[in-house]
């Protein structure tokens, strides 16, 4: 029987391999313990000895090329052998899922995991950052919690009566959101007891984006986007669904996972010892407040429709200007977007919002001079800057992403491809 | 509306059944003569003779396996099993024959019969006459299990069980067959895989079958002393299982305390409050508890065996913690 | 047992015909050989239990029967059966090969064959327990006054269950019309039947229920016709069961799994040399009822059949998945 070839670790830290040579042709029998070609890992060349006796029948990655560990890099088998079916088989395992790598968690839609504090907790990165009663778990019925995401009521603000202090129906139903405290603009008399949800969250704004901009080194990469053809794309929408109304954002949104879906580098985190390839697109989008700005997130955008992705941003960006957020609707985010276009900024660029190490920093649409086809011809262009975190990301890597996220906004229609 | 015993609802719909349809017939062990070991068949022989009404030997495999049968070729027989614990005996014939042979025979085959007799606990019987089988016939697809709690229940299901044209596992109980209820003198049908909601009450659903819904009754009266409103649910039936009824009652309670007197592992009990985690997960204030058998053979010692079963006193307590009271 | 031989005759079928029951058993012997094959190239799945051998019992034995009052079951080694009830072979390959125009839609397989309408009572797979059903059976025989008869086929296996033993007590109790037929191919799966039973002698096993029993030669379909048309006779006029044991061999192992290693290829050899099909042909050979050529002929002919059934089954489409959920309740 015809079976894969796979790459295997060949160092403890090996995630990929170069083949450097082949030492067998296709059609050369072999046997267990001959040496099939020479990988370079992350350290050096090791020798890739055979684990069968047979014959290789076909070689998928040639000299020079890359292989994940557990991909497949030849195919053998007996002689003459029909390895058609394999070769189906491992087209439809590549297209069916990105570039794999230990890291990557199992994908699953609407994925919790990230979004638990108790599991986040992995990655020193968010320990750091998050908020401390987001790193100890809420208990609340099923119920309670839901009661209070009805009436926008954050639950770290409720006392639990139940076991362990869980919170449940009556205390959600008795809860009685304390009077907003005007602010103050004298020094504070310390009322220790008191907490003031917006200077804390200002503490905690200062702390997350002083350790991101001193920790990841960012570089950055600016392109210019014409946005005709997304424009027109979104009033079409609005024509067709007269009842719809999405804002732009939930389009850009969209446009980002699809690209991060390509490349799954970009959609990855920093760990002392390790890259986190996230498993999920949680995709943030930064929110101006009274005095601080927050970054609701929308989960596993890669599985919503832009509808979907619109209507969760709206009900997010209503929580966050009433301070309703609850930290997993606003932690965890893989990649981020802050829009100042809506304050005439031209372009600018953005501090990193870990876990994720990317973070897209988009201008005002405005009317400009472009030339196309050798003519000089107005377009809604839009400036976009892609801050990124060089541990992970190369300039390459980050290039690569933009010119997919631009051709997307050029034309929409690219996406589904 | 008269008032009779579970034991003559029974009778009459037995009776009424075999004078409706000549192929109903009755057999097991001490059901002509005897007049029935609980008296449930008391006077058919005489009505209807020995053809019809038929006494076995003691060979709950073979004489359920005949039954079978004879379901098989046509005819509709009612097989009672002097206790369910005998039952264990006739299994592989209700499983494997009863169970299966529409299926394997792709449709060609049904088994229009009906098995009953007293199921679960009574007295001092101890380990192997004490014993709550429902899990593991309600287990089997290709049969129907039905477990009545009151006289009206009983008659109206035992009409509907014989003339269903499937395999019906109708299970009864020894202390049962004494309750008195109201029961219509006219004609009634109840249908099979419908509960039925005894009580009503906002603050918790008390979900339940068979024998136990006297002390699920009882601990109801206590808990509305302290002011907490029961919805009791009578399931009646547990395959088919009325999903639907025991998510109404805990989407409006938003708490469910199950009450089976069988054993807690793998036992219907879970499965139900599987359906509920899994269909109104978000309508839940508190996790979903259970009041079942202890999980130990039956003791014959009464202080013991009163201890290994439900009881009036651990509904009161599931309720309250399922409503987060703290008692003193 | 004294019988009225004139009047036996009105009941039992005459003389049997001959030449109808060689082909019965050649078309039985070709379906099996057929279904080995499809086994062999993974068209059929599962446990496939051949009757080639045994041929002799369900023909003789179901020659009698009047299948719009009779009914016949059996166990697990059912084709050869089904095939005498008069099934349609297409339906019973395409059952094989688990297709929904199989006469259980696929639903049974080769353990478990059914038909409502020729009162074939299946293939039944628990083994012995479906020897109460027949005689439920046969006691709605009895309560309808139907004049009817229930044949109860079943190995030496199932000789020693419990339902078995029951079964007979209650039939001799209630008077049931059945006769109970243990086909003794001698190996139950793979273990010797005197190892594990008491007597050698099965027929005796109904006197303890006052069942009358007797030893049949099923190798030779002239006797077991013979035979099971007294029992027959028995239970259609006096309406009591009766208890025969056919003794007979099956060529093949209990199942397609088993290479049948427990007993000698000399054994095997006696056994072949005694062939039911080939005793019969050479029996109507002498009596010039039947030419070689005529033989030939038929076999051709049921060769024929039996690849047209294969390929009736191979053309067969797959059960749409909604066919799961089917025929759980009525």
């Amino acid at each position: 029987m015809a079976d894969k070839l796979l790459m295997i670790a060949l160092s403890p830290t090996m995630e990929k391999g170069t083949i450097h040579t082949w030492h067998v042709k296709e059609g050369d029998a072999f046997s267990t313990g001959d040496i099939l070609c020479d990988v370079e890992t992350d350290k050096t060349t090791m020798e890739y000895e055979s684990p069968e006796d047979a014959i290789l029948l076909k070689i998928l990655v040639n000299e020079g090329g890359q292989a994940s560990v557990g991909d497949p890099i030849a195919i053998f088998g007996e002689e003459g052998e029909d390895i058609s079916p394999l070769l189906d088989e491992i087209k439809k395992e590549k297209s069916s899922k990105p570039d794999t790598n230990r890291e990557e968690k199992e994908k699953e839609p609407a994925s919790e995991k990230k979004t638990d504090p108790d599991i986040e907790e992995e990655s020193p990165e968010s320990q750091k950052t998050t908020q401390p009663e987001a790193t100890t778990r809420i208990k609340a019925s099923p119920l309670a919690r839901k009661i209070a995401e009805e009436r926008g009521l954050n639950l770290s603000q409720i006392r639990g009566s139940g076991p362990q202090n869980r919170i449940v129906k009556r205390d959600v139903e008795n809860y009685k959101p304390q009077e907003k405290s005007a602010i103050t603009h004298a020094p504070s008399s310390e009322n220790s007891d008191q907490r003031i949800p917006l200077s804390e969250k200002r503490q905690i704004i200062a702390k997350r984006l002083s350790e991101s901009k001193y920790s990841a080194p960012h570089f950055y990469l600016r392109v210019q986007v014409d946005m005709t053809r997304l424009m027109e794309a979104r009033k079409r929408y609005h024509e067709t669904h007269p009842d719809a109304k999405t804002s732009l954002n939930a389009w850009l949104i969209k446009l980002s996972s699809e690209a991060l879906k390509k490349h799954p580098e970009v959609n990855s985190g920093w760990d002392t010892d390790a890259l986190i390839r996230f498993g999920n697109v949680h995709i943030g989008l930064a929110v101006a407040q009274e005095d601080g700005l927050i970054t609701p997130v929308v989960k596993s955008v890669e599985y919503k429709k832009i509808a979907q992705v619109d209507h969760e941003l709206q009900g997010l960006i209503e929580k966050a200007k009433n301070n309703k957020l609850s930290p997993e609707e606003y932690t965890g985010a893989t990649f981020t977007i802050s829009n100042l276009g809506a304050w005439g900024i031209e372009e600018f660029t953005a501090i990193i919002n870990p876990p994720g190490s990317a973070i897209l920093a988009l201008g005002a649409i405005e009317k400009k001079p472009v030339v196309i086809n050798d003519e000089i011809i107005i377009r809604p262009m839009m400036s976009m800057t892609l801050s990124c975190d060089h541990r992970v990301i190369d300039g390459a890597t980050g290039a690569d992403f933009m010119k997919t996220l631009k051709a997307y906004i050029d034309d929409p229609a690219l996406a589904l491809t | 509306m008269a008032v009779i015993t579970y034991r003559e609802a029974l009778r009459q719909a037995l009776e009424e059944e075999m004078h409706r349809d000549k192929n109903v017939i009755l057999l097991g062990e001490e059901v002509a003569q005897y007049n029935g070991a609980y008296k449930v068949s008391k006077g058919l022989l005489d009505e209807f003779g020995e053809e019809r009404v038929i006494d076995t030997p003691i060979t709950e495999e073979g004489f359920t396996g005949v039954a079978i049968g004879a379901a098989m070729a046509g005819m509709r027989p009612v097989v009672e099993w002097m206790t369910f614990n005998f039952s264990i005996q006739a299994m592989d014939q209700v499983f494997n024959n009863a169970a299966k042979m529409l299926y394997m025979s792709g449709g060609q085959f049904n088994i229009p019969i009906v098995f009953r007799g007293p199921n679960g606990p009574a007295e001092y019987l101890a380990s192997q006459h004490s014993q709550a089988l429902a899990s593991i016939y309600a287990h089997f697809p290709g049969l129907k299990v039905v477990a009545p709690a009151t006289p009206y229940d009983a008659k109206g299901l035992l009409k509907s069980a014989i003339r269903d044209d499937n395999p019906v596992v109708f299970m009864e109980a020894e202390l049962i067959y004494a309750w008195e209820g109201d029961v219509p003198e006219e004609e009634y049908l109840i249908e099979i895989g419908k509960a039925d909601l005894k009580k009503e009450g906002d603050d918790v659903s008390i979900i339940t079958f068979g024998k136990p819904l006297q002390i699920v009754t009882e601990a109801a009266d206590v808990l509305e002393k302290k002011g907490i409103h029961a919805d009791i649910l009578d399931l009646r039936s547990l395959r088919p299982l009325d999903e639907e009824a025991i998510l109404k009652t805990v989407k409006k309670t938003n708490r469910a305390v199950i009450v089976d007197e069988s054993w807690p592992v793998a036992g219907m009990a879970s499965h139900i409050g599987w359906i509920i985690s899994h269909k109104a997960f978000d309508f839940l204030d508190a996790p979903v508890e259970l009041v079942t058998s202890e999980d130990v053979p039956m003791p014959y010692n009464h202080t013991l065996e009163l201890a290994a079963q439900p009881s009036v006193d651990k509904i009161v307590q599931a309720v309250q913690k399922v409503m987060y009271i703290r008692e003193a | 047992m004294t019988s009225d031989k004139t009047k036996k005759q009105e009941t039992a079928k005459k003389t049997p015909d001959l030449k109808h029951m060689l082909g019965q058993m050649l078309l039985i012997r070709r379906f099996e050989e057929r279904a080995a094959q499809a086994y062999g190239l993974r068209k059929i799945g599962g446990f496939l239990h051949l009757y080639i051998g045994q041929e002799a019992v369900a023909v003789g034995s179901i020659a009698h029967l009047d299948l719009k009052r009779d009914y016949v079951y059996t166990a697990y080694r059912d084709h050869g059966h089904a095939i005498a009830c008069g099934m349609d072979i297409k339906g019973l390959m395409a059952e094989l090969y688990g297709k929904e125009s199989g006469c259980s839609r696929g639903k049974g397989g080769s353990m478990h064959f059914f038909d409502k309408e020729k009162h074939f009572m299946g293939g039944n797979g628990i083994v012995g327990a479906h020897i109460p059903l027949a005689a439920g059976t046969a006691m709605k025989i009895k309560f309808n006054k139907e004049n009817g008869v229930v044949l109860c086929f079943f190995g030496d296996g199932a000789i020693h269950q419990g339902s078995f033993h029951e079964t007979l007590n209650l039939a001799k109790i209630w008077n049931l019309p059945v006769v109970f037929i243990c086909e003794n191919n001698q190996y139950g799966m793979g273990t010797d039947f005197r190892r594990v039973s008491s007597v050698d002698d099965f027929s005796i096993m109904g006197q303890s229920y006052g069942i009358p029993g007797k030893q049949v030669n099923g190798m030779d379909v002239q006797e077991v016709h013979r035979e099971v048309g007294e029992a027959v006779y028995r239970a259609k006029e006096e309406g009591t069961p009766t208890l025969l044991e056919i003794k007979t061999y099956r060529y093949k192992g209990h199942s397609m799994s088993d290479p049948a290693k427990y007993r000698t290829k000399e054994e095997l050899e006696e056994y072949k040399n005694q062939d039911p099909i080939l005793i019969l042909k050479d029996h109507l050979l002498k009596e010039k009822k039947l030419t070689e050529d005529e033989f030939q002929k038929m076999d051709k002919k049921i060769k024929d059949q039996v690849k047209a059934a294969a390929d009736f089954a191979e053309k067969s489409p797959e059960p749409s998945l909604e066919l799961l959920y089917e025929d759980v309740l009525v």
